[in-house]
């Protein structure tokens, strides 16, 4: 059965329902259950459910430590940048020792981050960094889009044996979408085909894919039809159904909120234009925001970032239309 | 001496320091005999073998450990085939990481040795985390952490010696000063040395004891670790342990690009001190003839027996040595595999 529940709440569900089911799944990080009625408290006790001290570089050293012993910790980061403080436990240490030890270990461990949070937190707290880590061997990333795949994602990231840095984007904390009740697993490395069609192929990340949607919709009006993509995982990435859509359309357009050359976008238009550049009848287009910091004032921020008419506009242009005057 | 131990535990104790010495020497020598083996940076713990088997002599064998990249002598004293240890440090398929480590991170996950981070203070949470992996599973196990006196100014020291207290987490925290950071002395970075204290003193901001030990004295370090362990083990959290001690070779071997031959240089102490009777006094109080001396003056051991121990490791470790050379290297392809678990 599936009932609405907002995206937030769907990843809480998961991370609940998986502790239920696995006793050596731990939770923990800063403002954590600090009251006796939280439920993760009440529930698993202050064994598996901890606050800590604002020390990132101790939290996920200590999953990654935890993690060596048999455990399946979820540090709970709240801000994606927070990570930059404990970058080299993030990079340089919980992707390697599987690898390190010749499999010996293994690392289990999420690393549940909010990213984007683009409603005025200015430059520090609103990056859409999942490109950085996309590149390190070892570790898996994941972007949910949609509710369902926010709990979805987030059962598969805990099961995972794997390092996983788990993104959910902020500004869709209280979008509400169907979940499923009960256990509900998306695999990593899936993409989702979330609109079908056969004259372009939108791939949006996170909170761009209902910006996709809505641009495929005012397409669609125009009589153009638009495939979206959602890759759900950006590590390892799901470059064939991709290539497959692009073969069927012959068409590209990335839409990523990250700066462009720190985007997931690039790496998703070398991958095309290096295995499906037969396919391609137009050059790839790349919808980012523009490389700068995010700025607080909002007309700024508005101006950096990707929006329907960005999207609508990049694909006129790889469909041979003018661009639209101003 | 310890009533504590027994003649067959201070043997055991002496066998263990002289069987890494015997195989870090032959780490060392295989820059000269062998050139072109060794690759990358290696570390030697010569010097501190006797804070390494004092430390571990308080373990049980289910308790865990973590270190830094100065990791081999660890794993010799637990058990693990030195032909293994040789073999990964030589880059072959038989090494105990199969080839994908090397020196600077050395595992052995089987006899409680859960991983080496060859990033200085990293491996600290690592093991404060297997800590809290041990006080939820709740079998009184106990986790060693081993890094040295120039970890104490990573935050990852401080971060995890803070949570370990306040979550009383059954750790000890063995830090072994050898009184320089690579090629920098320990009063040139550390506030406690500048002002004459010993390093221990960093445990009080943490609310836990530190103590500070002859890391020369395997005994010694033994009662220490082994107070700490105890006191872990029975639920009042962590212990830090300064062991002082003396590495009698260079930091690493030198750092060069391939065509440059590598092996060991000068210690710091001559090289960038000019300070040669500081290490000329080290290597008078070598902790390896140090403890053979005393333990023939006191009747635990006779010349001949501490002879022959000492002739065994020697055979052992050749054997390593030839082990190594003649094991296969991996398949290229290989290279690839344990990306992903």
């Amino acid at each position: 059965m599936a009932r609405e529940l907002p995206y937030i709440a769907a990843i809480g569900e998961a991370i609940h329902q998986e502790m239920e089911r696995d006793e050596s799944v731990l939770y923990f990080g800063q403002n954590l259950a600090t009251s006796e009625d939280d439920p993760f408290l009440k529930a698993f006790g202050s064994d598996r459910v901890r606050v800590t001290p604002i020390s990132e570089t101790a939290e996920i050293g200590m999953a990654v430590g935890a993690a060596f012993a048999g455990y399946r910790p979820v540090v709970q980061l709240y801000m994606a940048e927070f990570m930059l403080v404990a970058m080299d436990q993030v990079v340089n240490e919980a992707p390697r020792f599987h690898y390190m030890t010749g499999g010996q270990v293994t690392v289990p461990i999420v690393l549940q981050a909010g990213y984007g949070f683009t409603a005025g937190w200015a430059g520090q707290h609103t990056g859409s960094i999942y490109g950085m880590f996309m590149g390190v061997p070892g570790l898996k990333v994941v972007v949910p889009s949609t509710a369902s795949d926010a709990k979805g994602l987030m059962t598969a990231s805990i099961r995972d044996d794997n390092p996983v840095v788990y993104f959910h984007h902020y500004l869709l904390t209280l979008v509400h979408g169907e979940v499923p009740e009960g256990e509900h697993f998306v695999p990593l490395g899936e993409a989702a085909v979330r609109r079908t069609g056969g004259d372009v192929t939108i791939v949006a990340i996170g909170w761009m894919v209902d910006k996709a949607l809505a641009a495929a919709e005012q397409l669609a009006a125009e009589g153009i039809s638009a495939e979206v993509i959602d890759p759900r995982t950006l590590a390892p990435l799901d470059t064939a159904t991709i290539l497959q859509s692009v073969d069927k359309t012959g068409r590209l357009v990335v839409v990523d909120q990250s700066t462009r050359h720190g985007s997931a976008a690039a790496v998703i238009a070398a991958e095309v234009a290096s295995e499906g550049f037969s396919s391609l009848k137009a050059p790839i287009q790349l919808v980012t925001a523009l490389d700068a910091t995010i700025p607080y004032s909002q007309p700024m921020e508005d101006y950096l970032l990707p929006d329907e008419a960005k999207i609508v506009g990049a694909v006129q242009q790889v469909l041979g239309f003018s661009p639209v005057a101003a | 001496m310890s009533d504590a131990l027994s003649k067959e535990r201070l043997a055991w104790m002496f066998t263990q320091m002289v069987r890494i010495r015997e195989f870090e020497e032959r780490v060392k020598r295989t820059f000269e005999e062998h050139p072109g083996v060794m690759r990358g940076h290696t570390h030697l713990a010569d010097g501190a073998e006797a804070s390494i088997v004092g430390s571990i002599a308080a373990l049980r064998p289910d308790d865990h450990l973590l270190t830094t990249y100065r990791c081999h002598g660890y794993p010799i004293v637990l058990g693990t085939d030195p032909n293994a240890l040789m073999a990964e440090i030589y880059g072959r398929e038989t090494g105990i990481c199969k080839g994908y480590g090397g020196s600077m991170h050395l595992t052995d996950v089987e006899r409680g040795f859960l991983g080496t981070s060859g990033i200085v203070g990293q491996g600290i949470p690592h093991a404060t985390g297997a800590a809290w992996a041990a006080q939820i599973r709740g079998q009184g196990q106990v986790v060693l952490s081993f890094f040295g006196d120039g970890a104490s100014k990573q935050g990852a020291f401080h971060e995890s010696l803070n949570i370990a207290s306040l979550w009383k987490l059954p750790i000890v925290f063995v830090m072994e000063n050898n009184s320089y950071n690579v090629y920098t002395r320990v009063e040139q970075e550390d506030a406690n040395a500048a002002a004459g204290e010993p390093l221990a003193v960093k445990a009080k901001a943490y609310s836990m004891p530190g103590v500070t030990v002859d890391g020369g004295d395997p005994v010694a370090v033994y009662e220490q670790v082994h107070a700490a362990v105890e006191r872990a083990r029975s639920g009042d959290g962590p212990t830090l342990v300064e062991s002082r001690v003396y590495r009698l070779s260079a930091h690493g071997n030198i750092i060069a690009p391939p065509g440059v031959p590598l092996h060991f240089p000068e210690h710091e102490a001559i090289t960038v001190f000019g300070n040669a009777e500081e290490y000329e006094a080290a290597k008078r109080g070598d902790p390896v003839p140090r403890f053979r001396a005393r333990l023939i003056s006191e009747g635990t051991l006779t010349a001949e027996e501490a002879d022959a121990i000492a002739e065994a490791a020697r055979v052992e470790m050749d054997e390593a040595v030839t082990f190594g050379l003649e094991s296969p290297f991996p398949a290229p392809e290989a290279a690839v595999n344990y990306v992903y678990a």
